[in-house]
């Protein structure tokens, strides 16, 4: 099999999928109150104490403008935990992916296996962000459900660019430089705190470039009631990202793992 | 008929080939084992002939469908236990075989059916709710060989499958592994223990170095490759006496301080030592280990 060959791929992923559903489904709660614990905090802060100071803001209350960019923050960061550290937790410390391509699965299913289910913790993760920004009557419905695809593409987009950075990595230290100097500084770039409009026209050209940029560019007028202008652009990228980054990852995966 | 064939096999990582031309023949119902020091290349032919890797050249038919091409079809007849524990540690015993089974793609009434006789066999009936952490090295062992049975397969690979265990374990397992071979299973393992192979093998084939250097029944290796006897001397003035054994039997052989001499007629040799009280000595009959040090050397091998 040529490396550079598209993913082989079967109805096998689905019982990887099924084994990371087992294990979370006893880990549930705390797993989803770990994942709001963080943005929520972040939104009641910023939200409440940074929007008091800024009062009315692009025609609506600081922190509902905060939320929406926090639901595709809170995505990106459950897809990425999962593709990153718990996935190379079973790829490299417990060698679960060592176990299950002795039987009739490819390493390719396996890795759509993880794929999938990094997506799905980011829908159970922007999921109930969505539901308290619902509460606080931020989101316009049904407009709100519109928003869950667009999570799960978040999510794909994300869990493929994790599930190649964990394909490079020879610890858990490797993630650091991922996190700090990927995906934090794209959190700063993407529009969540501030619009991109008010940085430099070059910024401005990078930050289009981004995943999270055009996920918060089709959430936050999804919650206002509103489609965004070239909502199809946007979700275009966000399946780029997701397809290209999918298919690096398997090569990458392949070139650690078949030799 | 035979199960699995391999023609030719080579396998290099950059420039180092570390299988250079192996051609195997497994027979059903036969337990074959592959012999050899760390680094032999036991565990890439292995990973070759389950298709999980891509051979550099050669052939590969495993349970009548060539690999890699039709891997996947061969390895849902084939059970495979790794030289590294790889069970679940977040599931119990039981969850571990029902998750286990799903990559075959069997209903669950099917596995549910079967996972009482899987406890029974790896000697676990009542551990069923035990996480796998409170297990021991030995029940890990045999709940992994129970594992590589969930799809009933009709080969079973098992790469250095007591590794570890102390020998209360390792004879459970063995006592296991013929169980299954009296059941018809066909059994191909890796190992480097002379006792296993001893044991367990109808035939071995022992491999160095990329390549298979022999091949037989252990019987008839021994036969084949080595003096029946041997006798072991050390001590005190050992290496002059050896100067004098030279003259009394085919063949010696030094490692560290001991004098292997390994000879048909013993006579000449015990009567040499007769008179050297500051001498000791050792006379048994040549194993497999004598085979397998003469083929493969007494070099250290990390």
């Amino acid at each position: 099999m040529n490396r550079y060959a598209p993913p082989n791929l079967s109805l096998r992923w689905i019982p990887v999928w099924r084994r990371n559903a087992l294990v979370w489904q006893r880990l549930a709660i705390p797993s989803i109150l770990g994942n709001l614990a963080d943005p929520l905090i972040m939104l009641f802060g910023l939200g409440y104490g940074l929007g008091a100071m800024i009062g009315n803001f692009q025609g609506t209350t600081y922190f509902a403008w905060l939320a929406a960019g926090f639901v595709a923050t809170s995505s990106m960061y459950a897809a990425t935990f999962e593709s990153l550290y718990s996935a190379f937790s079973r790829m490299h410390v417990q060698r679960t992916w060592d176990a299950i391509v002795n039987a009739p699965v490819t390493l390719d299913d396996v890795l759509a296996g993880e794929y999938a289910w990094a997506a799905t913790k980011s829908l159970a993760a922007g999921g109930c962000m969505l539901i308290v920004v619902s509460l606080f009557g931020y989101a316009k419905f049904p407009w709100v459900f519109a928003a869950l695809p667009v999570i799960v593409l978040i999510g794909l987009a994300f869990a493929a660019l994790g599930l190649a950075i964990n394909a490079l990595a020879h610890g858990y230290d490797f993630f650091s430089y991922y996190m700090t100097l990927v995906l934090t500084p794209m959190m700063m770039l993407s529009g969540v705190f501030f619009p991109v409009d008010r940085m430099p026209e070059v910024v401005q050209l990078g930050a289009k470039a981004l995943p999270l940029y055009h996920g918060v560019a089709i959430i936050r007028p999804l919650l206002a009631g509103e489609i965004a202008p070239g909502a199809w652009v946007h979700v275009a990228v966000l399946a780029l990202y997701a397809v290209a980054g999918f298919y690096l990852a398997t090569v990458l995966t392949r070139r650690r793992l078949l030799k | 008929m035979n199960v699995l064939s391999a023609k030719g096999l080579r396998k290099s990582y950059d420039d180092n080939e570390v299988v250079r031309g192996v051609d195997l023949e497994v027979a059903k119902g036969e337990c074959f084992g592959l012999l050899g020091p760390n680094g032999a290349g036991k565990t890439t032919t292995l990973r070759l002939c389950l298709g999980l890797t891509e051979p550099g050249a050669g052939e590969i038919e495993l349970l009548g469908e060539p690999v890699p091409a039709r891997a996947r079809e061969a390895r849902a007849k084939v059970g495979v236990v790794p030289q590294f524990d790889n069970l679940d540690p977040d599931f119990t015993v039981t969850e571990n075989l029902l998750v286990y089974s799903r990559y075959f793609g069997l209903p669950a009434h099917a596995i549910q059916a079967r996972i009482p006789g899987l406890l029974e066999f790896a000697g676990l009936s009542g551990r069923g709710d035990s996480r796998i952490n409170t297990l021991s090295g030995g029940m890990k062992r045999r709940l992994t060989l129970a594992r590589a049975l969930v799809n009933d397969p009709q080969l079973l690979f098992m790469d250095e499958p007591t590794t570890g265990l102390d020998p209360q374990a390792r004879h459970l397992i063995w006592e296991r592994l013929r169980r299954l071979a009296q059941e018809g299973k066909t059994l191909v393992l890796t190992t480097h223990f002379m006792e296993e192979a001893e044991r367990l093998c109808n035939r071995l084939a022992i491999m160095d170095k990329g390549l298979i250097i022999a091949q037989g029944s252990p019987r008839a290796l021994v036969a084949e490759h080595i003096e029946p006897q041997v006798v072991e001397v050390h001590g005190a003035g050992h290496e002059a006496w050896a100067e004098k054994a030279r003259s009394l039997c085919p063949r010696v052989e030094f490692a560290g301080d001991t004098v292997f001499c390994y000879a048909t007629d013993v006579k000449p040799i015990l009567e040499s030592l007769a008179g050297q009280s500051e001498l000791l000595y050792m006379h048994r009959a040549a194993s497999l280990e004598d085979v397998f040090l003469k083929l493969t050397g007494r070099d250290l091998r990390d």
